[in-house]
């Protein structure tokens, strides 16, 4: 059952210099009970994505197009009123810095509590209940609800956050960066429990990531963002091992791995694009080793290589191939 | 061959610099409101006394307190000199007066602000408890009792004013620098071997630079209003008008009492516009300065 | 391999501030074992990594050789001069030689400097230069040697006008410009995008290879440990645990530390975490240091000696040293 269906979602910010592009003809589709990373290098969008998602968008951008179904209820033109109810109870975010997102001079299980009196209206001994059983749940020891931020570690404070993103048993949980701030040990952890917890109460999760290597550990399928577009997408295991795309075959390569050899990875040359004048044709084009003069002219169409498996690309279009032949 | 610290270099660079701040700084509308009330003040006080006939003289008895008229647009006071030419002219002594104390107690503000927050420690107990003495006596009598004591010369009253305004600019200025001196390129300059002045001049100043800028234009402010109340007094030099000075003289000859607003209200309303108009640039400064109160 | 720095016993302790009612009832005030006696020794054009989780005090341990955190206790010898007894002008002279290169390009940078005044700083500070055209010179030499080319063109720019890749860049210069011979470098890809990190990497293994400068190199990150280094140390709240040619503390590692941590090296192309491989909970608060083994709470192998006895660090194989008591068999 499709829990989540984003068709040509486009995102802009507007600055005094002009629209920034941050998010352009952006589809991806979550099965009910199933993760999606969405991997992209810094300023490739892929917060914008997920911002739009649950519509907290900073004032000055907005929703240009596209849509956005939850279970088939359309978020791009629900009322804001909507989306608060809809916010937490069925899609809920789990913040990159659990110290920031933490009130410092309220107890850890207070601001739980909280959350799950506003939207579940409990009253004051049923929230306090379910929180020592969410504790339980992202194994802290219960009888710590009544500390402080300060006085969790690092993977303590974000294993609350996670437990605040499912007091309310959403459908989906956004993870932006959930597991950066973390050490490999810690991270480990966090990812470890993020699939017990999916496994558990069937929540369907979108991790946002830069980390290759957090979506091969926990999603079924990945996104790989380029500025501000899906560049390509498709089950993880499918687009690691036979990566269509040069950005992702570059990414890829980047990545150092103690089973290869021990040599470094050419980096890919070149900056991103700025994405108030993307470039012209395919964004990539400019940093692509394989780039042909149609690359610089055209924008890629979107290319289904086998099932479920596409990517944008002028070098997978037999169309073009056909064309140049 | 090209070379980089040539005059023509550091001119483009600080175009740069300046057109870059110009770009923000312009969308500010209080700040553009603030701008122009100032611009009208400095023109006043830099041409004005040479367009105006102001002699201090005593005019014939039958100019004494005329009401605006045509020849006289704020009429006269007390002793028949034209009310407009004394505003005219005042203007050059308040502001000189507003902005070498300002000076004054910038300098000694950002000094004390910048040692006590880098050497930390004694230094930093010993200058901030100085520094709260300074913040806490009631500075009002304080001025008033040094200006006694030194007597009243435009030198003494800049002073006077200067050494009374810094408390609140160096206590500003150490909680900056606390921050500031813990960034790592502090501590690169440090791993490159160099010494503690260096550092707080090429590291700290510049980078608390915005804040004592921003903060100069208030303290500027205060200190136009202190010079205007210890001339109003009666501390101030008599021999030189200031705004201060016109309502010293309208408030003693009673100027109320005659009903002679026009005395009274010109000189006045000068010190509003000016205090208003350097609080204007004061906040829109710290807004453009500092990146977290600028609106997107 | 001559030496260039060798490090015995460094121990950085920090007491911790507490409150007025406390001191007065004479309690201990407690002290953070951020460096609790680490030794080795780097040599002359050589890579040694120091490997570790936050708080392991791997970055302390790097700038307590550069006295940028004074050290209380043990010694830091520099070409065979200890560091620690160094007065004012020598620590000067040394600090041409040794620079530190930071995580954070973007905190690093004194935002108000151009590229040039970045670059020029060490020198002026140093009074290097006799002339603006040799300054000059050299300013333009060290941003090419750090992969800037156009020198002259980035001369006027501000470090916000440039890109990650470039900032960090731009850092390295303005430790190049004095030719160091020892270079402390924390995290110093920690924060850049995985497409422009080995460009970075890179130019540090080149600049060794030329300029034959010695890295101390400090990370998280052990796949990036074993790529660009010649040896590894991994530090575990404040002492080395294990030290060895980076190919075997990675693929044979002793301590059952290293195995744990290597066996969680992230990769996209399988799955590496399983339930066996994870330790328990998180590295505790270097204030309440465990007795004995400082790793055995969370050792999955700790027996009984391991919480009263402080293993031996040792040669356990020719150049693979390691600190365990299961190791002693």
């Amino acid at each position: 059952m499709t829990l989540l269906e984003v068709n040509d979602l486009t995102t802009y910010y507007k600055l005094k210099e002009g629209r920034v592009r941050a998010c352009e003809g952006v589809s991806l589709r979550l099965e009910k009970g199933e993760a999606l990373g969405l991997v992209g290098e810094s300023a490739s969008g892929k917060t914008t994505v997920a911002l739009s998602l649950i519509k907290l968008l900073p004032e000055n951008a907005s929703i240009a197009g596209g849509s956005i179904k939850l279970d088939g209820k359309e978020l791009v033109t629900a009322a804001e009123e909507e989306m608060r109810k809809i916010r937490w109870k069925e899609i809920s975010i789990i913040f990159q810095g659990a110290m920031n997102a933490l009130n410092p001079v309220r107890t850890v299980g207070d601001q739980i509590a909280e959350t799950l009196k506003i939207h579940d209206k409990l009253t004051d001994r049923e929230a306090w209940q379910r929180t020592r059983a969410l504790f339980e749940k992202v194994e802290i020891d219960p009888d710590r609800v009544r500390e402080y931020p300060h006085e969790f570690s690092g993977g303590m404070r974000q294993r609350a956050m996670i437990a605040m993103a499912i007091a309310c048993n959403p459908r989906l949980v956004i993870g932006d960066e959930p597991t950066t701030a973390l050490d490999v040990m810690v991270q480990a952890q966090v990812l470890q429990l993020l699939q017990q917890l999916r496994e558990e109460i069937e929540m369907g999760l979108i991790l946002i990531t830069h980390d290759l290597s957090v979506v091969g550990e926990t999603c079924d399928k990945v996104a790989v963002m380029y500025a501000g577009q899906i560049a390509e997408y498709g089950p993880t295991e499918e687009v690691f091992t036979r990566p269509a795309h040069p950005y992702t075959r570059a990414l890829i390569a980047a990545f150092p791995d103690i089973e290869g050899e021990r040599a470094l990875a050419s980096s890919i040359p070149g900056n991103p694009p700025n994405l108030l004048y993307p470039p012209p044709g395919c964004r990539f084009h400019e940093r692509c080793s394989e780039a042909k003069p149609l690359c610089r002219e055209a924008q890629p169409r979107t290319i289904n290589i086998n099932n479920h498996h596409y990517a944008s690309c002028h070098l997978l279009d037999r169309q073009v191939k056909s064309c140049r032949a | 061959m090209l070379q980089t610290q040539t005059r023509k270099d550091r001119f483009t660079l600080l175009k740069k610099n300046l057109s870059t701040f110009w770009g923000v700084y312009r969308e500010n509308t209080m700040g553009i409101a603030g701008l122009v009330i100032l611009l009208f003040f400095a023109l006043m006080a830099l041409v004005g006394p040479h367009l105006v006939t102001y002699t201090g003289e005593i005019e014939g008895a039958e100019m004494v307190l005329q009401p605006p008229s045509a020849a006289h647009w704020l009429g006269t006071d007390d002793l028949g000199r034209d009310v407009f030419a004394g505003v005219v002219v005042g203007s050059r002594i308040s502001l000189l007066v507003g902005l070498a104390a300002t000076v004054i107690s910038m300098v000694i503000g950002a000094i004390i602000g910048i040692a006590a927050g880098y050497y930390g420690k004694t230094v930093d107990t010993i200058l901030m408890r100085f520094t709260d003495i300074f913040l806490v006596i009631p500075w009002l009598p304080l001025m008033l009792v040094m200006a006694a004591l030194l007597g009243p010369s435009l030198g003494n009253i800049i002073f006077v004013i200067g050494i009374t305004g810094w408390a609140g600019t160096a206590r500003i200025i150490r909680s900056q620098t606390l921050s500031i001196k813990e960034r790592p390129y502090v501590e690169r300059a440090r791993a490159i071997g160099s010494g503690d002045l260096h550092i707080m001049v090429h590291h700290i100043l510049p980078n608390v630079f915005p804040l004592i800028f921003a903060n100069t234009i208030l303290v500027a402010a205060v200190a136009i209003l202190s010079e205007t109340t210890l001339s109003f007094l009666g501390m101030g030099d008599p021999t030189r008008m200031s705004w201060g000075m016109m309502l010293h003289f309208a408030f003693e000859m009673g100027a109320v009492s005659f009903g002679a607003w026009w005395w009274l209200i010109p000189p006045g309303v000068c010190v509003v516009l000016v205090v208003l108009g350097f609080t204007f640039i004061g906040y829109a400064l710290d807004e453009v300065l500092n990146p977290k109160l600028r609106r997107r | 391999m001559q030496s260039l720095v060798s490090v015995d016993q460094l121990e950085v302790h920090f007491a911790v501030r507490t409150g007025f009612m406390q001191s007065m009832f004479g309690k201990e005030t407690p002290v953070v074992r951020a460096v609790d006696g680490v030794s080795f020794e780097l040599g002359k054009g050589e890579i040694l990594c120091l490997a570790g989780e936050s708080g392991s005090g791997k970055t302390t341990t790097g700038k307590a050789i550069l006295r940028l955190v004074e050290p209380t206790g043990g010694k830091v010898l520099y070409e065979g001069e200890d560091v620690r007894s160094y007065n004012r002008l020598r620590l000067r002279a040394f600090r041409q030689e040794a620079q530190i290169i930071f995580q954070d390009p973007y905190e690093s940078l004194n935002p108000r400097q151009t590229v040039f005044s970045t670059v020029a700083e060490p020198l002026e500070v140093n009074n290097l230069c006799r002339s603006l055209a040799e300054k000059e010179e050299r300013v333009a030499q060290a941003l090419v040697d750090a992969g800037l080319h156009n020198p002259r063109e980035l001369f006027l720019r501000y470090p916000h006008e440039l890109s990650g890749g470039q900032r960090q860049r731009l850092a390295i210069a303005g430790a190049l410009v004095l030719d160091p011979k020892f270079i402390v470098a924390d995290e110093p890809v920690s924060m850049l995008d995985l497409s422009i990190r080995a460009g970075i990497l890179k130019l540090m293994v080149d600049l060794r290879d030329k300029k034959g400068i010695g890295y101390l190199f400090i990370t998280h990150d052990l796949s990036l440990a074993w790529l660009v280094s010649d040896r590894i140390a991994i530090m575990y709240l404040g002492k080395i645990v294990e030290l060895g040619s980076a190919d075997k503390v990675i693929k044979e590692p002793l301590h059952p530390y290293t195995r744990a941590l290597v066996s969680v090296i992230p990769t996209p192309r399988r799955k590496v975490i399983t339930q066996q491989s994870l330790l328990k909970g998180e590295t505790p608060d270097p204030v309440n240091v465990p007795a004995g083994c400082r790793f055995h709470p969370r050792c999955p192998e700790a027996k009984p000696r391991c919480r009263e006895a402080v293993p031996l660090y040792r040669e356990v194989r020719p150049g693979h040293f390691a600190a365990c008591h299961l190791l002693d068999s």
